[in-house]
């Protein structure tokens, strides 16, 4: 394998007592689309902000594109080529949907024209162009995910985090969503973006992601395709598991309620 | 191309100032011409405001401090230095840009917003206050008066429309820079960090350093209006020049107006000195009546009109699609 574009060595922080990440290590490679599931709360947005330099990490660290990032803000991460999305959506709501695509493109493109026409092709490739004039404000879920899509995308990034673009949208609109995000991925004739998604929509990593790696309670606990890690017992476990197994607990130790 | 095109803002601008000249020539009164010399006064400091307020996000309730730094440069240079007055403009406006430079490293460094900014700055204008009260070279207390002197080397002039010419060519030299702000990545990177900072970083943005450039832009054409002040009155004391009355009309003006648009901060600055003058010559003989109806058109209209006067028409809309 060549180089891997990010690589984590056990990542690690807690929020006072809760170890929100632990020990995480995983390795992206340049041009894959890959995936974090996990069950709520596992650390996944988490883990999106250690990468993105939003949080430095306790300890461990991030390396990008052979570069040592750790806690590194998140500004010059996305100047180095790395742009991650928010899960809640985040638009200048007070800005039309050109002007908030345009605030990505001038990252690299210091003239106001020419980031507006960058903007304009963005906004083709995720499907935004008949609603430019819009302010951001007034776009539906599904347009404001797509928004949060085209302004990362509009910076021209190697590395795309996208944070659940998936979430809250209907099932005809992830129908619609999926072959965006695999264009884009798929799309060398742009440099290549290599996509690392944060997703809940199983439909969709089995549909996209080509290896994926399972967070629960802030470690990695499996990691493989999706078929792979969907047959795996601690994935299963982690998602269902929980109250079945401290039942089983409960019904072989009986005397446990007396000793707590 | 888009509705609010760098050329309409020009053509604006360039309107404007025609306006105020034939206003200025046709209204040939003291009255009149006293009141579009302090109206155009008063615009300048509330599109300094602006710059940073509106577009910028950063309220400021401290703006004081940058004219009272100008006012005071403009006075000391030509008084202790024997500096020539257009000179000690430029000095006026560079020495508040860097002040603004000092404290807007400081206090955006430690991440300071909102509520926190807005008295830091209030706390830095009153630093300054008491400063110029007790070093030697501000003539404390009593402040520094500029001998009278008419010439146009000088900045002084024998009638209130030389004045207007001055103070007219820093409004548009205001309103060029903030329609220059509007299309450019400044601008646009300023107001996505104003709409959405973690979003703005997430892009690239880095926050400390479009912050910094629009409070030294909005600090330098504030010390500008405090080297106005000095030429126009020919004095200054603390109370004056770093005061809060002076940091209020810079932000009533632009909140009043519109935040974070072009014409806002004239409409705004025009508007209440109308109703200034208004309800002074109506209820002048019963003092303190018209402020208090001056207090409370202002509420009426920061309550009405979140907007300001000049989203008034997608205030109204907004009524409508929101009771029906």
């Amino acid at each position: 394998m060549a180089e891997p574009l990010l690589r984590l060595d056990g990542v690690s922080i807690a929020f006072g007592g809760l170890r929100a990440v632990q020990g995480v290590s995983l390795q992206v490679a340049p041009g894959t689309l890959t995936a974090l599931i996990g069950p709520n709360g596992a650390g996944k947005t988490t883990l999106f902000a250690l990468m993105s330099g939003f949080l430095k990490p306790d300890s461990g660290c991030v390396h990008f594109n052979g570069r040592d990032i750790t806690g590194q803000p998140p500004h010059l991460n996305a100047a180095a080529g790395m742009t991650r999305t928010f899960q809640i959506v985040q638009p200048f709501a007070a800005q039309t949907v050109l002007e908030n695509i345009a605030v990505g493109a001038h990252l690299h493109e210091k003239r106001r024209a020419h980031a507006l026409a960058l903007a304009e092709t963005v906004a083709q490739r995720v499907g935004l162009q008949p609603q430019l004039h819009k302010p951001a404000g007034d776009l539906t879920v599904a347009g404001r995910k797509r928004l949060e899509l085209a302004r990362a995308l509009a910076t021209r990034p190697k590395l795309l985090l996208l944070d659940e673009v998936l979430a809250g949208l209907n099932p005809q609109e992830i129908d619609e969503m999926i072959p965006v995000v695999r264009a884009i991925a798929g799309d060398t004739a742009h440099g290549g973006v290599t996509v690392l998604m944060i997703e809940h929509v199983m439909q969709a990593v089995m549909n996209l992601a080509q290896h994926v790696w399972v967070l629960a309670q802030g470690q990695l606990i499996a990691e493989g395709t999706p078929s792979e890690v969907t047959r795996n017992e601690a994935v299963v476990e982690a998602y269902l598991g929980h109250g079945t197994a401290a039942k089983l607990r409960a019904a072989h130790a009986p005397s446990a309620g007396g000793r707590a | 191309m888009t509705p609010n095109s760098l050329q309409r803002d020009l053509a604006g601008i360039a309107l404007f100032a025609a306006v105020v000249v034939v206003l200025t020539l046709v209204l040939d009164s003291g009255v009149w011409l006293t009141f579009i010399m302090m109206a155009l006064y008063a615009t300048l400091l509330s599109q300094a405001w602006n710059i940073l307020g509106g577009y910028g996000g950063q309220f400021s309730f401290g703006h004081a401090l940058f004219f009272g730094t100008g006012a005071y440069v403009q006075a000391i240079a030509q008084l202790q230095g024997g500096i020539n007055a257009w000179l000690a403009l430029a000095g006026a406006v560079g020495a508040a840009g860097l002040v603004a430079a000092g404290v807007g490293a400081l206090t955006f460094r430690y991440g300071l917003k909102g509520s926190y900014f807005a008295l830091v700055t209030l706390a830095f204008a009153e630093v300054f206050r008491v400063l110029a009260v007790s070093v030697p070279f501000t003539g404390g207390g009593v402040g520094l008066m500029l001998p009278l002197n008419e010439s146009l080397a000088n900045l002084q002039f024998g009638s209130r429309k030389g004045y207007i010419g001055l103070a007219l060519a820093l409004v548009v030299l205001a309103l060029l820079v903030t329609a220059w702000l509007r299309h450019s990545r400044l601008g646009a990177q300023l107001q996505a960090v104003r709409d959405n900072e973690d979003a703005a970083r997430a892009v690239g943005v880095n926050p400390l350093v479009v912050k910094l450039r629009a409070t030294v832009l909005s600090g330098a054409f504030m010390g500008a209006g405090g080297a106005f002040y000095v030429q126009v009155f020919q004095y200054i004391d603390p109370a004056i020049a770093f005061g809060p009355a002076t940091s209020v009309e810079a932000l009533v003006g632009a909140i009043v107006g519109g935040m974070g648009t072009l014409w806002g901060p004239v409409l705004g600055a025009v508007v209440l000195h109308l109703l200034a003058e208004l309800t002074r010559n109506l209820f002048g003989n019963l003092p303190g009546l018209n402020m208090v109806i001056y207090g409370s058109v202002l509420v009426l209209i920061v309550m009405l009109l979140p907007r300001g006067l000049s989203g008034i028409g997608r205030s109204v809309r907004d009524l409508f699609k929101g009771r029906r």
